[in-house]
């Protein structure tokens, strides 16, 4: 342990404490930018880049004070420091270094996206900034659109936080910064657009942005048109991981369950039917598990040809990725589609057909705590005649925008049930929205279909958990399965580099492509890299899935007729056609032109 | 006899390759190429006056020759022994020829210590390095020292790093070696990037194995095996011969395993850089040697801790490394006996600017200013006012004529404002504009900014337009005032060592030129005649004749006849309109009667 004094006030921190934390240990508030750390999933961004933290070290190693000022988030404390956090220098210093910042940013807070969750603005509210002394040339770049992401760089404060996430957490290294000096920013290489690059649109840049730099695509006007038209029948479904993180935008604490609420608000809004995803998740399980336990059946009964493991799809981050990434092992995962997709294809087809509704006259829109979603439902084996699957995708926050929007207060709502038969779901289901619950939720079904015994414990904690990478040995009634599991897409790629090298072997593993899984996904309400909140959202979707009557997607009764009246039998004809797809090889290099 | 040719860039540039080239072909014809050696040497920095030729043993020092003369120094130097005194350099105050420049004022403070073997040796020869003592101190650290009196002696000699930081360079060292790993570098900072200045380069090109020689003795002090040299790809030559003497020292088992039988093993290679002047910053050169991109990280860690590839790594400049060879060989004591009290040794400056004498120079620690310019610069070019000398390049301050007799030494120069950098040393006559210059430097900055933290990808692009503000009479008070305050607030809070001293040209020139500041703002006038948007043309009705020449001189239509008719003349005078003026000068020029003046 080592003493310092911070504003007077003497701690003990231990060595290689940063002056910012140990400020924070002792309830002193530095204010940063560029900083930012998500402790539950080992990410800390400080490049000591906006200067914002600067502090004045008045008695440094040598007993002398410092000669410049020093970035609190990246300078340890030294036995017997002395630090002022909010002397006259620092302050003016501060300031007008956050004065230069908003010199060269926007001031259109008015329509900016970020508004009121831009810790740009509350930075400047907290130096009482009324006028920007400094007028010059701002910066200009062509704004950029992917169907999931939003760029406008003329907000980019070049904090790296897009950066070191695209690259560190999740290796897909779309963003870097290029130029130099005034120009330099953060972008694709080349400048390219967002989708010429190996961007697998998991949008955890957006979450992690502080100002309105990257965004999520707006989708709200499109899905009001459509309700607005008579003609059209809309139909929404809700992610697993939405209904334990919608009430934070709401002022509910982070983990509260507001499922019967949000289908309430939605009929609100004006949508004909409110369905879940749930049920498709139920739908995935059967396709999926069944596909499974044929590639382990056909394994043991000696077909070398059999790949395994067996991928999950359920994650189009994640499917983005290994198509721009593992382009070698495009037959591994599961050809089964995600559950949004699955719920698109039954809901346009089974249900459209049932209720005698045109295809072109019914509107699906999903509610998804993903941006990766709203390009997955655009990808083009997912459309038929032009028509898509999935309409439109809203994320949690588009849909507290929309709720907001029609004055209405999730809080005060009542609780209501979805809608039949798209709707009924079991506690399998759920917990797709959590790293380890889709590969929980398959289990489940594969073990009581694979040993055709009744689960002894339903509750597979060996799969649960926060550690990036995972494995277990499951017992299948003298079988052992050996199941991995990562979240975050560095920890997907180091789990496949080592099954693509022989170093280990797996039946199955499940890949989420954000941290956390779905319940941390990037259209989730910011976090602003709290991760207990991520904790909680996880706990919650437990909560949801033990409070459930059925817990087995194989007995969902919804899911048992489907089969009878439509499918026929899992991996069958019908739901090879519907439920299934494939995928494609990105890995392409990048061309410059010529000129 | 030996023709010594300077192969440097410089020289290169004035024809010394034709020179050479027509020095071998005469000899040859004449039958002489077995009695005299022509030998392309390094920069010998007298550049004002290049290309060189010294002819030795005799020690003459020609300048200025031009590939036609080689003929006429055959026949009459080497052949009858007479020397060409048209030739010679010309002493400006005494109006004689000197022969050895060892009298000539350029040379006579100087002390040539880094620079011992530029000018002397064929550089890529590697015999020539050897017989004026090359790689004798790496036979005797090898030999005779361990790796700690290496660094002793080092520490012990005085030696402050060259890249323009002064931190002791046997302490760097010494940091360095505590982290003993199985995988070390000696890192060479070779991105040198100062706007006009070529200690560097020449040392590079005029004695490449003095470096080689260096790392490996560095090296073998702090335990590394691995030498890279980060060197710009600008330097094509500098390039050229550091290969050439690399391989020959492989050749020579001075590099490569087992070392003089020492059982030390120390190889070289080289990395290029792009040009990127925040490369020359140590972690920024190391992360750009990595393939990453060159910015800067936080320091604690230092390179000595975790450099290239997260390995311990030492990083010194080309002139530090220069100087080592010879403090192994003469030993800590002569050189500590060299410079000032905390500065010890010489300096190298690339000298230029108005100044008679511009070229490369050495001088020991605690010269003088005044010495520096009026001696070996030998003062202001046209026996015009001295104005500001700038030292440090970008990073450094205008200094003063109240300055002149500061000592040079790390700490004097930082204490008048300025700072010693690597060694640009840029001298400014009455012509020069204050608010202009300090323009100057910030364009570069900016230019060079990597624009990772905000102060400086911001900050000196606000003070750039404030400068541009002010050079263009748009400048108020308060800007002034801001400058002050931004300048102070980026020295305060900038990440890297770029841009803590990029605001250097603006506050010492607002320290020292205060005045020539409010007269831009205030008077809206530019005393130096640089800021084109303070000058206004004018014609003297009197004094013009009304010939029209100035009217059809100008390319902006913006002169045209009066009604005036002065006294005297038959024609009316002509006038300017001030709104269509763009000041390009050529009615001036072309005034015989003296009419037009700037006001």
């Amino acid at each position: 342990m080592i003493n310092v004094t911070i504003d007077n006030k003497q701690i003990q921190v231990p060595e290689g404490t940063t002056i910012l934390k140990a400020a924070r240990m002792a309830g002193i508030h530095i204010p940063t930018l560029c900083y930012f750390e998500l402790a539950g999933m080992k990410f800390e961004n400080k490049p000591g880049g906006c200067r914002v933290c600067v502090v004045e070290v008045v008695k440094d190693f040598n007993g002398r004070p410092r000669r410049n000022l020093a970035p609190a988030c990246a300078t340890d404390c030294v036995e017997g420091m002395e630090v002022l956090t909010h002397s006259a220098r620092v302050i003016n210093a501060r300031r007008t270094v956050v004065e230069l910042i908003l010199s060269d940013h926007p001031t259109d807070c008015l329509t900016c996206a970020k508004s009121g969750n831009c810790e740009l603005q509350s930075l400047a509210q907290y130096l009482g900034i009324r006028d920007i002394p400094f007028k010059g040339e701002q910066s200009h770049y062509r704004q950029d659109m992917s169907p999931s992401i939003v760029r406008d760089m003329d907000k980019c404060v070049m904090c790296r936080r897009c950066e070191n996430m695209c690259n560190n957490v999740q290796t897909v290294g779309a963003l870097s910064a290029i130029n130099r000096g005034f120009s330099a920013v953060v972008a694709p290489a080349f400048e390219q657009d967002l989708v010429d690059s190996p961007c697998v649109m998991c949008g955890q840049c957006v979450q992690v942005c502080p100002v309105g730099a990257l965004t999520e695509v707006d989708d709200t006007r499109n899905v009001m048109a459509a309700i607005n038209n008579p003609k059209k029948t809309v139909i929404v479904n809700t992610a697993p991981a939405t209904r334990v993180a919608l009430g934070e935008e709401f002022g509910m604490p982070a983990g509260t369950i507001v499922t019967g609420q949000m289908t309430a608000a939605l009929r609100r809004l004006g949508f004909d039917y409110v369905f879940d995803t749930d049920f498709a998740a139920d739908l995935t399980i059967m396709e999926e598990g069944t596909e499974l336990l044929g590639r382990i059946k056909r394994y043991m009964e000696g077909d070398k040809s059999v790949r395994l493991p067996i991928l999950t799809s359920c994650c189009p981050g994640w499917v983005n990725f290994f198509e721009h990434n593992f382009p070698d092992m495009l037959d591994v995962p599961s050809t089964a589609k995600s559950p949004m997709q699955m719920f698109g294809a039954v809901a346009k087809n089974y249900w459209a057909e049932k209720m005698g509704i045109k295809r072109e006259d019914l509107v699906v829109v999903s509610i998804m705590p993903c941006l990766a979603k709203k390009y997955e439902s655009k990808r083009k084996e997912f459309y038929k005649d032009g028509n898509p699957d999935i309409d439109y995708v809203l994320t949690t926050r588009e849909l507290a925008r929309l709720i907001k929007q029609f004055n209405l207060n999730l809080k005060d709502m009542p609780s209501e049930d979805y809608d039949d038969p798209l709707g009924e779901s079991t506690g399998a289901a759920v917990i797709f929205g959590a790293t380890g619950g889709v590969i929980e939720a398959a289990t489940r079904t594969a073990y009581e279909v694979f040993t055709g015994k009744p689960l002894p414990k339903i509750d597979f904690t060996e799969l649960r958990g926060i550690e990036g990478i995972r494995d277990a040995w499951v017992d299948f009634d003298g079988t052992p399965i050996h199941i991995g599991i990562a979240h975050g897409l560095s920890n997907a790629r180091k789990l496949l580099e080592r099954v693509r090298e022989g170093k280990e072997q797996f039946h199955a593993i499940e890949v989420m492509a954000c941290p956390g899984g779905c319940v941390g996904g990037a259209g989730q309400p910011y976090h602003h890299g709290n991760s207990e909140i991520i904790k909680k959202r996880t706990e919650a979707i437990y909560r949801e899935d033990a409070g459930k009557p059925i817990r087995k997607s194989h007995e969902n009764p919804s899911i048992k007729k489907i089969y009878e009246e439509y499918f026929g039998e899992p991996c069958g004809h019908k739901s090879h056609e519907l439920l299934h797809t494939h995928y494609f090889d990105k890995s392409e290099h990048v061309e410059i032109s010529e000129d | 006899m030996h023709v010594l040719v300077c192969g440097g860039t410089g020289c290169q540039a004035s024809a010394s390759a034709q020179i050479i080239e027509n020095f071998q072909r005469i000899l040859a014809e004449k039958g002489l190429q077995d009695e005299v050696q022509v030998v392309r040497t390094g920069c010998f920095g007298f550049c004002e006056k290049g290309p060189i030729v010294k002819i030795m043993p005799d020690n003459t020092f020609y300048t200025q020759v031009k590939p036609e003369d080689v003929e006429k120094i055959i026949n009459e130097h080497i052949i009858k022994g007479r020397k060409v005194t048209d030739l010679l350099y010309l002493d400006p105050e005494n109006k004689e020829h000197v022969s050895d420049s060892k009298h000539m004022g350029f040379y006579r403070k100087q002390l040539r210590i880094a620079l011992r073997n530029c000018g002397f040796i064929n550089p890529e020869n590697i015999d020539e390095c050897i017989s004026r003592g090359g790689y004798e101190a790496l036979g005797k650290c090898l030999t005779e020292m361990t790796p700690q009196q290496v660094i002793d002696e080092v520490t012990k000699s005085g030696l402050r790093g060259r890249g323009g930081a002064g931190f002791p360079t046997g302490v760097k060292w010494g940091l360095c070696a505590k982290n003993k790993c199985d995988e070390m570098y000696v890192i060479c900072n070779a991105d040198e990037g100062d706007p006009g200045a070529f200690m560097d380069r020449s040392i590079m090109e005029g004695d490449p194995h003095s470096i080689v020689e260096a790392m490996a003795i560095c090296g073998y002090a702090i335990g590394a095996s691995h030498g890279l040299v980060y060197i710009r790809a600008e330097y094509p030559l500098a390039i050229h011969r550091l290969q050439i003497a690399i391989a020959q020292a492989r050749e020579y088992g001075l590099l490569g395993d087992d070392i003089l039988g020492s059982g030390f093993n120390f190889d070289i290679e080289l990395r290029y850089g792009a040009g990127a002047f925040v490369c020359g910053e140590e972690t920024a050169l190391i992360h750009s040697m990595e393939g990453k991109r060159g910015e800067p990280t936080l320091k604690p860690p230092f390179p000595a801790v975790s450099g290239y590839m997260a390995k311990p790594s030492n990083v010194n400049n080309v002139e530090t490394f220069a100087n080592v060879p010879i403090i192994i060989t003469k030993g800590a004591d002569w050189f500590a006996s060299i410079g000032s009290e905390k500065s010890k040794g010489t300096k190298v400056f690339a000298l230029a600017g108005q100044i008679n004498n511009v070229g490369l120079i050495e001088v020991p620690m605690g010269t003088t200013l005044r010495d520096i310019i009026y001696e070996i610069g030998g003062g202001i070019k046209g026996g015009r006012q001295f104005k500001a000398v700038q030292t440090g390049g970008p990073s450094g301050g205008c200094l003063t004529e109240k300055h002149l007799d500061t000592a040079i030494d790390y700490e004097s120069l930082a204490a008048a404002g300025s700072m010693m950098g690597s060694g640009g040393m840029v001298v400014m006559d009455e012509t020069s504009c204050m608010p202009a210059i300090a323009k100057f430097y910030l364009e570069f900055t900016c230019e060079e900014s990597c624009g990772k933290c905000s102060p400086c990808r911001i900050g000196n692009k606000r003070m750039l337009e404030i400068l541009t503000k002010i050079t263009r009479g748009e400048g108020t008070m308060d800007d002034l005032q801001e400058l002050r305050n931004l300048a102070a607030v980026i020295k305060d809070t900038a990440l890297c060592g770029l841009g803590q001293t990029s605001p250097n040209p603006v506050l010492s020139t607002l320290d020292n030129f205060w005045d020539e500041y409010v007269e831009h703002v205030v008077d809206k006038k530019c005393r130096a005649g640089v800021c084109k948007k303070l000058m206004s043309y004018e014609i003297d009705k009197e004094k013009c004749i009304g010939c029209g020449k100035c009217a059809k001189n100008c390319p902006g239509d913006a002169i045209s006849k009066t009604d005036y008719i002065a006294p005297g003349h038959k024609l009316p005078s002509m006038v300017i309109d001030s709104t269509k003026c763009i000041k390009c000068g050529a009615c001036i020029a072309g005034c015989k009667f003296g009419a037009i003046s700037v006001k």
